[in-house]
């Protein structure tokens, strides 16, 4: 359960092996968070993350074999991370970025994005929000990003795939309104994590720990958006209604 | 994907909403059939919901609201009280008073229902005295996991671990509880102010020692001389005698008022330390220094709160939680350490109270024991919060003292066994009599009770 102070005592990741899961479940697991399932393709990094869960903390973490791209799978994950009793938080992680200019030049690399980071997303995330209604309580948090808040040149593959997410969460967020259930959505910019290494860093760069810090904060408040940092809200408000030239020019 | 027969439901805190299926039984039967077709999630009583946590939910499951089972017959002559597990305090009051007889125990609010407040074993102002709501209590009907209904009397296992149980070992839809006379609904009531922690105190013992109703209120944000100053309250029944001419003729008459409503909304910062601190500042000193034998009614004594009609909306949307603790007498110094650490950390407490408690009753998950007992309101919050009270926690725990679970809405599930060492007890006997858990509550979830 989550308690009366935000703090919730059971965990499931989907995508367990990345870095901004792996910082919130850290905190999480410092706090009240005793068991923890992590879904994610097999991986030492997985099995790390596992591992430095135990050590920090948690009483039982499980690991659970989970591929976004095969959906018809997604039914029996959910069933046997939910097996073990119920999931106070479900943190829905997983995503890729994809190199645009590849995307553009072979479409097939696109579709992996967008079956990814929407298609699976959709599949697994309609198995958590049933069990969470049948279960009364329980949050989806979905990490959204600010890419697709307004399709940019230089990313909007990754960028429609979020913008797809991103709409659907929030579509799920008021299916469930009533339930006890709910869900968080998280807008973060540019995090430096191992997904974004190498790429040119924008302005306002965060780090994994501090969309982790917002995630464990959003839980707490019982909001339904979060931003990280929190003043992209107002940036991305006023970006949004740009004449559509002048937002070419400045999102290159 | 839509399912209208949920809704969702809190504590008296308004914290940590869930969802179930709530019915509302009309009788003993009803609630056996109700009982008999739970679903996986499986089913639990609620009363008025004044639990502060999460005691009365049951995420996803059946919540029956047993509030129209509130029959109350008092038998004039014996002062036996034969009560439906859904009738308010109150409604025993206003049936009982009038005979001239009174409920043994009363909490800090008359709604509550008699099965919450066995459920919760809870203690009044002369607990000192008297004990708690369960040693009060003669009989029960309780509606166990395979939908029978079974007649226990006190002295049963089964009925000592449903006092203070928590409503996890059936369902009461029917108790006998012994009254007690009296002559007056009127209190004569001493207050005195206290100017530290120590003077408190020591006139708190002393007033336990004289009257059978004792309580002091005490301030939490002062520091250093002023540190854990209160007013003590100290109460006596009035007899008629103790009456001015025109009441005397009327002396048993009770007419609760109906109290005005609280505003349906407050701003999320209207209970912070500084206003907390003027609150504090200005209630210690309205009260008098030292006052004797003060006519006051029974609503006025034992029910201020219930004055202001829904009044924990006053927290705001955040909501709030209650923290009690008991630790015995030997370990009177944990509580100056508690006040301290609420002090330092300007916790927003305004409704603190202080209070000896007596002997314990037989039940083995029931909260009082002999000691004393600290209860403070703040607002629900954050992480600091969370940090200061697991710290409580610990403190309460190595002092051999415990949290009460009526009010608990986050208590770290290591600690029951150690505030609660006859937990295991508890567990057994109920693993037995429900071996399938049927009835459940978010609380029993978290704690793993």
């Amino acid at each position: 359960m989550i308690d009366a102070l935000g703090n919730p005592q059971s965990l499931l990741v989907l995508g367990g092996s990345s870095d901004i899961a792996t910082a919130t479940a850290r905190r999480l697991v410092q706090a009240r968070t005793r068991r923890v399932v992590l879904a994610g393709r097999p991986s030492t990094r997985l099995d790390a993350a596992a591992q430095l869960l135990r050590g920090a903390g948690a009483d039982l973490v499980e690991v659970v074999p989970f591929d976004a791209e095969v959906t018809d799978t997604h039914g029996a994950v959910v069933d046997q991370a939910f097996a073990g009793g119920d999931i106070d938080v479900v943190l829905l992680a997983f995503g890729v970025l994809g190199e645009q200019a590849a995307q553009e030049r072979d479409p097939s690399l696109a579709v992996r994005t967008a079956m990814v980071n929407y298609v699976g997303a959709v599949s697994v995330g309609l198995h958590v929000g049933a069990r969470l209604r049948s279960q009364g309580h329980g949050v989806l948090v979905v990490l959204s990003s600010v890419a697709g808040e307004r399709a940019r040149r230089t990313n909007f593959v990754y960028g429609s795939t979020k913008a797809g997410l991103d709409a659907f969460s929030q579509g799920l967020g008021d299916a469930l309104q009533g339930s006890g259930a709910r869900v968080l959505v998280v807008r973060p910019g540019f995090v430096r994590t191992k997904m974004t290494a190498g790429r040119k860093e924008a302005p306002m760069t965060t780090t994994a720990e501090a969309v982790a810090v917002a995630i464990t904060e959003g839980i707490r408040s019982g909001r339904h958006t979060v931003w990280v940092p929190a003043r992209l809200q107002q940036v991305m408000a006023l970006m949004r209604h740009l004449p559509r030239g002048l937002f070419r020019r400045l999102a290159r | 994907m839509s399912d209208p027969a949920r809704t969702v439901l809190t504590g008296w805190g308004r914290t940590a909403p869930t969802s179930a299926t709530v019915l509302r039984p009309r009788d003993g039967d009803q609630v056996a059939d109700m009982v008999r077709r739970a679903g996986p999630r499986g089913v639990l009583a609620r009363g008025l919901g004044r639990s502060y946590g999460d005691a009365a939910q049951d995420a996803g499951g059946t919540v029956l609201d047993l509030t129209a089972l509130d029959t109350v017959g008092v038998d004039a002559e014996t002062g036996l009280a034969a009560c439906g597990g859904g009738a308010s305090l109150g409604q025993v009051m206003q049936a009982a008073i009038p005979l001239g007889w009174f409920p043994p125990v009363l909490p800090g609010t008359r709604h509550v229902t008699v099965g919450g407040a066995l459920a919760t074993d809870v203690h009044g102002k002369n607990h000192h005295r008297s004990g708690s709501f369960a040693s009060h209590v003669r009989s029960m009907t309780l509606v166990g996991a395979d939908g029978e209904a079974r007649r226990l009397e006190s002295a049963d296992p089964l009925s000592q671990a449903t006092a203070g149980g928590m409503g996890l070992t059936g369902i009461v839809t029917d108790l006998v509880m012994s009254l007690r006379p009296v002559e007056s609904s009127f209190m004569q009531v001493d207050t005195t102010r206290a100017p530290d922690l120590d003077a408190l105190m020591a006139q708190l013992e002393a007033a336990d020692a004289a009257h059978p109703y004792t309580v002091a209120w005490v301030d939490c944000l002062t520091g250093g001389r002023r540190l854990g100053r209160g007013i003590v309250y100290a109460g006596d029944h009035a007899a008629p005698a103790d009456l001015p001419e025109p009441e005397r003729a009327a002396a048993l008459r009770f007419e609760p008022p109906t109290g005005l409503p609280a505003p349906t909304w407050t701003p999320a910062g209207l209970l912070n330390p500084h206003t907390a601190a003027a609150f504090n500042e200005a209630w210690f000193r309205k009260a008098p220094r030292d006052r004797r034998q003060q006519l006051q009614t029974i609503s006025t004594f034992f029910h201020p709160l219930d004055g202001v009609r829904g009044w924990n909306r006053l927290y705001g949307h955040a909501g709030f939680v209650q923290y009690q603790l008991v630790v015995p007498f030997a370990e009177g110094g944990v509580v100056r350490k508690v006040i301290e650490r609420l002090s330092s950390a300007r916790a927003a407490t305004v409704l603190a109270v202080l209070k000896r408690l007596g002997a314990s009753s037989p039940g083995p998950l029931s909260f009082p024991m002999p000691g004393w007992t600290l209860t403070v309101d703040m607002p629900a919050r954050g992480r600091d919060l969370a940090r200061l009270l697991d710290g409580l926690d610990q403190l309460v725990a190595d002092a051999g003292g415990r949290v009460y679970l009526a009010k608990d809405a986050r208590l770290r599930p290591e600690l029951v066994a150690e505030m609660y060492p006859r937990v295991g007890e508890w567990l057994e006997l109920r693993s037995r009599v429900d071996p399938h858990g049927c009835f459940v509550s978010d609380l029993a979830r978290r704690l793993g009770l």
